[in-house]
């Protein structure tokens, strides 16, 4: 948890204190092949969009990245100072195994000040402290998290899946990528990246973007009006938004929809970016009757006003406008490549010649997925 | 000793204005105006006069108005000339005092002190008459788990489910308190207008079971009209446990108003007051509640959704919680300043609680809970415009209740006189000939434009905001603003002050 303070930031709410606003650039890449890159290609594209981005939040999910340390939770942490270190650590020790851990590699970079501590960790959880939860492993990791972000002042876990890493901050996003050395450090089969545009000044690390939810990650661009709608709505069911952010009400909504309603990617696309009711009655019989229910079902969860989300998950990811389209996205593949970004200069920047580029409509979801399932915890 | 009590409103003829046609004359029910053969114009008796404006709106020279009169007591603060008024009339009759419509008192109305967003700049706002802007909505239960068939395809496995063009509602108005024709106004509007319409508690008329599909039925403590076929005719089935206007008291209608058709609709006595008791007699606590919303359900295959109407009273959060728990598929609340056809007047304006309190109170409590998916909600008590809809829906409800306004589009001018039952507008009554004073035709016509301007309105309110479908706006509350509110409103509506931001 980070409060405002005068000392710190003249007393400007931070991320989580009041809504703040932000337009941006998304960008994705993934080899579905499972072949791994770096991250130089996703800071080229991101970096090609400069001016969709004010330096006031730059940031990135990597997937795969982590293949020696693949069974464990890879958590990243911000810290404001060694006291609330020792207590986030001593909190670790008594839920988790920690296998690994050590402060983030970063270099110095002008233009990135201010930078908190930053410290990553593997862990497992204790199986006696897990099994006497009566919680399955996943519910138990997300609690863990969300005591050290609402009750240790000065932490603040911000990765925390699988074999994947987020890595965000303060300043333009190519910097951030440069700073956290993504270029040179890590490789994965899938990167995403987000550059902010916040109309206030959060002047906090965690408020950047990807925000992540074990290995969910969300980038999103817009500002939805359908907020406090969404937020009263899914935190009937123990999620609590705290930040305040739309990414962090869209990542809940996701989960839920997925991870504890089961419906499948498309289904979700379906709910959170339904189609018109007049676009629903001139589908098929058998489409007609799935949109309504959903529709009927899960009305609270449309998300409304302008939005372009990359959702990424282990395996894949899924792209998705909102129901107007009134952010601008666009996608292409070339051979087992595929692209995602807020405008075609972010693709044509690392790939001039492609076979397919297209902008999908509003409500549309797009999904590529890795060709062969590398594993488990796929989104079905 | 009976004090003359002067008339609290005078009717001001212009002499030179009047041709003495006497259209005032044969309009006026209580026998204000006649024609003086001995003066040889027209003259009026304001004490009888109600302030309806029927002659002044039918006056072909514009010769008539009503003003407040300027006949006072000596000025007292304390005892205004309506209180003391109500004391000569009580010391004479030593009945309880009668009255009609809504609470008229100065308490506080929130709507007007709730102030709506727009969107600037980081969001755009959408335009409603380029764009698709969905008012839909789906009244009923939405908490069930996620079935598939062997093809993994999902089932529609959802209860009954009310659907709505657009989030209004005619609320209940009984036949009996209400005239033939402005029932048949309401049927017809509601079905043109792809809602529903309620019947109140004095059963349907037969020759308005083909407008079912449109029809809510109300079954009351005094169970007036209520059968097997009223039951399986209707599209919803309303339990009413409350009424905003007099909580903890049932329906009241004068013997007057008891006509052929309204005691053989009613299935009692014809001329004779019905009283509907206080309590449903089956119902001393929620279990009884519950049994009661079965026994309704069974009796109808579960085709129909069940709603259970209460007023808004202090503790309603929890009642509401009850009522959610009990099998219930719409709340419906009333807030304290909903209209009657008659009502103890001391009841009216000091018992209950307004209605966006209760709304933010009761949506708030559901969430807590994490049961406001297994209830819709619906509120009456007062919406006087569309903006009191966005405003409603933005605090938690999914749908209005109307029912004052839907008798102002059909002429009602609020003189609050229905419990008299000689209605000039042809609306509260059931004297043949002033009932025939309200074509259906254009009833329904004027009905059907009101919901259709606040549609738009609603429409344009909602593309402001950047939200294109209604159910993206349902409990969004950081779209609304408080102004002139202490924190204790604030908390309770659930609101920031305006000025404060996101």
């Amino acid at each position: 948890m980070f409060t405002s303070d005068t000392v710190y930031n003249n007393g400007a709410p931070l991320e989580g204190e009041t809504r703040i606003p932000s337009g941006c650039a998304v960008s994705a890449i993934i080899d579905r092949s499972g072949k791994r890159m770096t991250g130089e290609k996703i800071i080229r594209s991101i970096a090609t969009m400069h001016d969709r981005s004010n330096g006031l939040g730059g940031g990135f999910a990597g997937y795969g990245i982590y293949p020696h340390y693949k069974d464990y939770y890879a958590f990243h942490l911000f810290f404001n100072d060694f006291s609330c270190k020792k207590e986030t650590e001593d909190f670790l020790l008594g839920h988790f195994e920690i296998v690994y851990s050590s402060e983030m590699k970063t270099r110095k970079v002008k233009g990135i000040t201010g930078e908190p501590l930053i410290y990553r960790y593997f862990l497992y959880p204790l199986s006696k402290r897990l099994a006497n939860s009566l919680m399955d492993e996943e519910q138990y990791v997300v609690k863990c998290v969300n005591t050290i972000n609402a009750k240790i002042n000065g932490a603040y876990v911000f990765s925390s899946g699988k074999d994947m890493g987020i890595f965000k901050g303060v300043g333009f996003p190519e910097d951030i990528g440069r700073f956290y050395l993504l270029d040179e450090e890590y490789e994965g089969y899938m990167w995403t990246s987000h550059g902010r545009y916040p109309t206030n000044t959060p002047g906090w690390w965690g408020g950047a973007h990807p925000f992540g939810l074990l290995n969910y990650s969300i980038v999103h661009n817009g500002e939805i009006s359908s907020y406090d709608a969404n937020r009263r709505y899914i935190e009937m069911f123990g999620y609590k938004c705290s930040l305040q952010t739309d990414t962090e009400v869209i990542t809940y909504i996701i989960d839920y929809l997925l991870r504890v309603k089961h419906l499948t990617l498309e289904e979700v696309a379906k709910v959170i970016s339904a189609s018109f009711w007049s676009t629903i009655e001139d589908k098929s019989e058998e489409d007609r009757a799935q949109e309504t229910y959903l529709r009927k079902v899960f009305p609270s969860l449309l998300i409304n006003g302008p939005f372009s989300i990359i959702f990424g998950f282990d395996n894949g990811l899924m792209a998705l406008n909102d129901r107007l389209k009134l952010r601008s996205m666009v996608c292409a593949e070339k051979g087992d490549l595929a692209f995602v970004s807020s405008e075609e200069c972010g693709i044509r920047v690392i790939e001039q010649d492609l076979d397919r580029i297209y902008a999908p409509a509003g409500g549309q979801p797009v999904i590529y997925t890795l060709n062969k399932n590398l594993g488990e915890g796929g989104v079905r | 000793m009976d004090f003359y009590i002067p008339p609290e409103y005078e009717v001001v003829r212009t002499a030179d204005l009047c041709i003495g046609c006497r259209v005032c004359e044969r309009q006026c029910a209580n026998e204000v105006h006649k024609f003086d053969k001995d003066l040889g114009k027209m003259i009026a008796d304001s004490s009888k006069c109600v302030n309806c404006h029927r002659c002044v709106s039918l006056c072909p020279t514009h010769a008539l108005k009503i003003v407040k009169s300027d006949d006072t007591y000596k000025l007292n603060y304390n005892w205004s000339m309506q209180t003391m008024n109500e004391v000569y009339r009580q010391a004479n009759s030593g009945g309880v005092l009668l009255s009609s419509m809504g609470n008229p008192t100065e308490a506080p109305i929130y709507f007007n002190k709730i102030l709506v967003n727009a969107s600037q700049v980081t969001n755009p706002p959408i335009d409603p008459l380029r764009e698709p802007m969905e008012t839909v909505v789906y009244l009923g239960k939405k908490d069930v788990d996620i079935q598939r068939d062997e093809k993994g395809r999902l089932i529609d496995n959802l209860p009954p489910q009310l659907k709505l063009t657009t989030p209004i509602m005619f609320s209940a108005m009984s036949y009996g308190s209400i005239s033939y024709n402005a029932h048949e106004s309401l049927a017809r509007a509601a079905e043109e207008l792809g809602i529903y319409y309620n019947t109140g508690e004095g059963g349907l008329h037969q020759d308005f079971y083909k407008y079912g599909k449109n029809t809510i039925v109300q079954v009351a403590s005094g169970r007036f009209g209520v059968h097997e076929q009223y039951l399986k005719t209707a599209a919803a089935i309303e339990i009413k446990m409350g009424q905003g206007a007099k909580p903890g008291i049932g329906g009241h209608l004068p013997g007057m108003k008891i006509s052929d058709d309204v005691s053989k609709t009613r299935m009692i006595p014809k001329g004779v007051d019905a009283i509907s008791p206080a309590p449903h007699h089956d119902i001393y606590s929620i279990e009884d509640l519950r049994q009661l919303i079965f026994s309704l359900k069974e009796a109808t295959a579960y085709k129909k959704p069940v709603i259970v109407k209460v007023a808004a009273v202090h503790n309603v959060a929890a009642i509401a919680s009850g009522i959610a728990r009990s099998g219930a598929d719409i709340i419906a609340i009333d807030g304290y300043r909903g209209g009657t056809g008659a009502a103890p007047t001391r009841i009216r304006d000091n018992v209950g609680i307004p209605i966006e309190l209760a709304l933010a109170q009761v949506d708030e409590r559901l969430r807590q809970e994490g049961i406001r998916d297994s209830v819709s909600i619906v509120v009456g008590g007062s919406i006087h415009s569309s903006s009191d809809v966005v405003k409603a829906i933005a605090l938690g409800a999914d749908a209005c209740y109307i029912a004052t306004a839907a008798v102002m589009a059909l002429g009602c001018h609020l003189c609050r006189s229905c419990h008299i039952g000689k209605c000039n507008w042809g609306i509260a009554t059931q004297r043949p000939d002033l009932v025939k004073r309200l074509n259906p035709d254009v009833g329904s016509k004027r009905l059907v434009n009101l919901v259709h301007a606040w549609t738009h309105e609603i429409q344009e309110m909602m593309g402001g905001m950047g939200i294109n479908s209604i159910e993206a706006l349902r409990g969004n509350r950081l779209m609304l603003r408080g102004v002139g509110l202490n924190e204790t409103e604030l908390k309770i509506l659930g609101i920031h002050h305006a000025g404060e931001s996101m």
